[in-house]
């Protein structure tokens, strides 16, 4: 396996606009290839995000390549789902070789239609669709399920909420912040019982862009890279009543397929547009929510970017990396109704190669190295931290 | 088991969705544009092509933003390729054989699509000058429909090498 990380990320988000998809994806590409320091035709590979049922216009996606400066051609593809799964496209195309570098983006513009409305499309048409469900309706049916299984309380999901409201204050891209009582919050009306306002995501328009790059070139682009030690999608079955709602089994298994119980994660960033997702996500992936923090960024709760948040999920964790806050951190991404598909991130400040404690170094050294210390728990967190051999 | 009903061969399942869908900031300068009768376009910072219309907003030969500044192009041009229609299909409006034609607007450097009318279709060639016919001004909205058609201008033919660069 070739090690790779996210290098940089950028995002926006604003409640709606009047832009193109393509005039608000130039300035986010550029603002991610700036902090990473790379060049457009310096990008081996592209790949994109997107759903043609938000813009209601098939092949709306092929437009985004517009935005890329695709001449002379260039390599690039895209996957009707959230940049997540972009992300997951552009790791693999890495490992073949055939890439170093890549960009992926993921964009949606919320604002121009009931995207409630708009995601329940893709229930099989011949015998949900035609039911006319929203996306608030059939999630109430997942919370529903779970609240009266007494696996989640309405104080647990107002708690998120007001969680994630009050992480939100600062964060540039959220479209709610601010403090509010948990109280308060139970003592709302219910939009689609038992979900209230603050149970449900606040839409936006949006990107989400990140760089991955491989081995040397993630070292020479960034002092901290954030290696992608794991990552695993897997799905459930397509129709609502033919699946565990509360256990969420694709999420456990691509948990258990990145490997997840072994050490400690510090940042978890789960994509969980409605309260009770999140922690029913949390439950399936088996985070401690005491030795884990949960989506400090707010969450897609704050700030719903069809088709980026998942992206932004992954891109909020590597970002605790990059700046050094963080050691191990997770970015989960969801799709279809219900928390159907699953995916789940890993992503380590430390080298991929162990770290190597050279023999002529005491059992306990007196020094740290900067810039050579590694902070994993997986790879020698529990080791004397000594000078450290990288890979050259 | 009894199997007497018949089998469901199709069901209608009848869903609708609206969108409001915006044109874009520097689209929406060039429809305005259309409003006044004026055919505007926006240069790419860039390579400096200018694009009319300016489609998505950005030049996707460079991938960056078009400028702020509105480029007013036309309203004569050349033809710089064009396609006889003579086939009737289901629809079409106007009674072949007509001409379709690639249309280089002074001073822009996309061409653009229009119908080519006034001219016999054996007549039309590249590099033939054409000017827009209007609509009558109170039919006109946001749209290039407000120019019914071209018609040739009468000027002399621009040669080959003048408009290669932008075929």
């Amino acid at each position: 396996m070739r090690e790779v990380a996210v290098v940089s990320t950028a995002h926006s988000a604003v409640a709606a606009t009047t832009e193109t998809p393509i005039e608000t994806l130039i300035p986010v590409i550029d603002a991610a290839l700036v902090a990473a320091g790379l060049e457009r035709r310096q990008v081996d590979f592209w790949c994109h995000g997107s759903c043609d049922y938000l813009v209601g216009q098939p092949f709306s996606f092929v437009s985004a390549v517009d935005a890329l400066g695709a001449w002379p051609p260039i390599v690039e593809s895209h996957v009707e789902m959230d940049g997540a799964w972009a992300l997951y496209e552009a790791w693999l195309k890495i490992q073949t070789g055939e890439a170093d570098t890549a960009v992926i983006f993921g964009n949606g513009k919320s604002s121009v239609a009931n995207m409630f409305r708009v995601m329940a499309l893709q229930l099989d048409p011949y015998v949900e669709a035609p039911l006319g469900p929203d996306q608030i309706a059939l999630a109430g049916l997942q919370a529903r399920v779970a609240l009266d299984a007494g696996v989640i309380t309405e104080r647990d999901m107002a708690e998120v909420a007001a969680r994630s409201r009050r992480d939100a204050v600062g964060n540039p891209a959220a479209l709610v912040s601010g403090e509010v009582s948990v109280d308060d919050l139970l003592a709302g009306d219910k939009v689609r019982d038992p979900l209230r306002h603050h149970d449900i995501p606040v839409m936006g328009d949006g990107v989400t862009a990140v760089v991955i790059a491989a081995d040397d070139a993630a070292r020479s682009l960034t002092a901290r890279p954030a290696w992608i030690r794991a990552i695993d999608h897997r799905i459930d079955a397509q129709r609502i009543g033919g699946r565990d709602l509360i256990g969420v089994p694709s999420a456990v298994a691509a948990a258990a397929r990145c490997g997840l119980g072994a050490g400690r994660i510090d940042v978890a960033e789960i994509h969980a547009p409605f309260t009770h997702e999140e922690l029913l996500v949390t439950r399936a992936l088996g985070l401690d929510a005491g030795a884990t923090r949960i989506n400090p960024s707010g969450g897609a709760l704050v700030s719903n970017v069809l088709m980026a948040a998942g992206l932004a999920r992954i891109a909020r964790a590597a970002e605790s990396i990059l700046d050094g806050s963080a050691d191990r951190v997770l970015g989960h991404a969801t799709q279809g109704p219900c928390l159907q598909q699953n995916l789940v991130c890993v992503m380590e400040g430390a080298c991929w190669v162990p770290c190597v404690v050279p023999s002529s170094v005491s059992a306990r050294p007196t020094t740290r190295v900067a810039g050579q210390t590694c902070p994993s728990p997986v790879w020698c967190g529990r080791l004397p931290i000594g000078r450290l051999r990288m890979r050259a | 088991m009894s199997n007497e009903a018949e089998d469901v061969l199709r069901i209608r399942t009848p869903i609708g969705v609206e969108y409001a869908w915006s044109a874009g900031t520097r689209s929406s300068a060039y429809l305005n544009g259309l409003l006044e009768g004026k055919l505007l376009g926006k240069r790419c910072p860039s390579c400096s092509r200018v694009y009319f219309p300016p489609r998505n907003g950005n030049c996707p030969m460079c991938g960056v933003l078009l400028g702020d500044d509105d480029v007013e192009v036309g309203p004569n041009g050349t033809v710089t390729t064009f396609c006889v229609v003579n086939v009737p299909f289901l629809g079409q409006k106007i009674t072949p054989p007509y001409v379709a034609a690639t249309i280089l607007l002074d001073g822009a450097d996309i061409g653009m699509q229009h119908l080519l009318q006034e001219v016999d279709a054996a007549d039309v060639r590249m590099g033939m000058r054409v000017e827009p016919v209007w609509a009558p001004r109170d039919n006109w909205g946001p749209t290039m429909e407000n120019i019914t058609h071209f018609r040739p201008s009468g000027e002399p033919d621009v040669d080959y090498s003048d408009y290669a660069g932008q075929l």
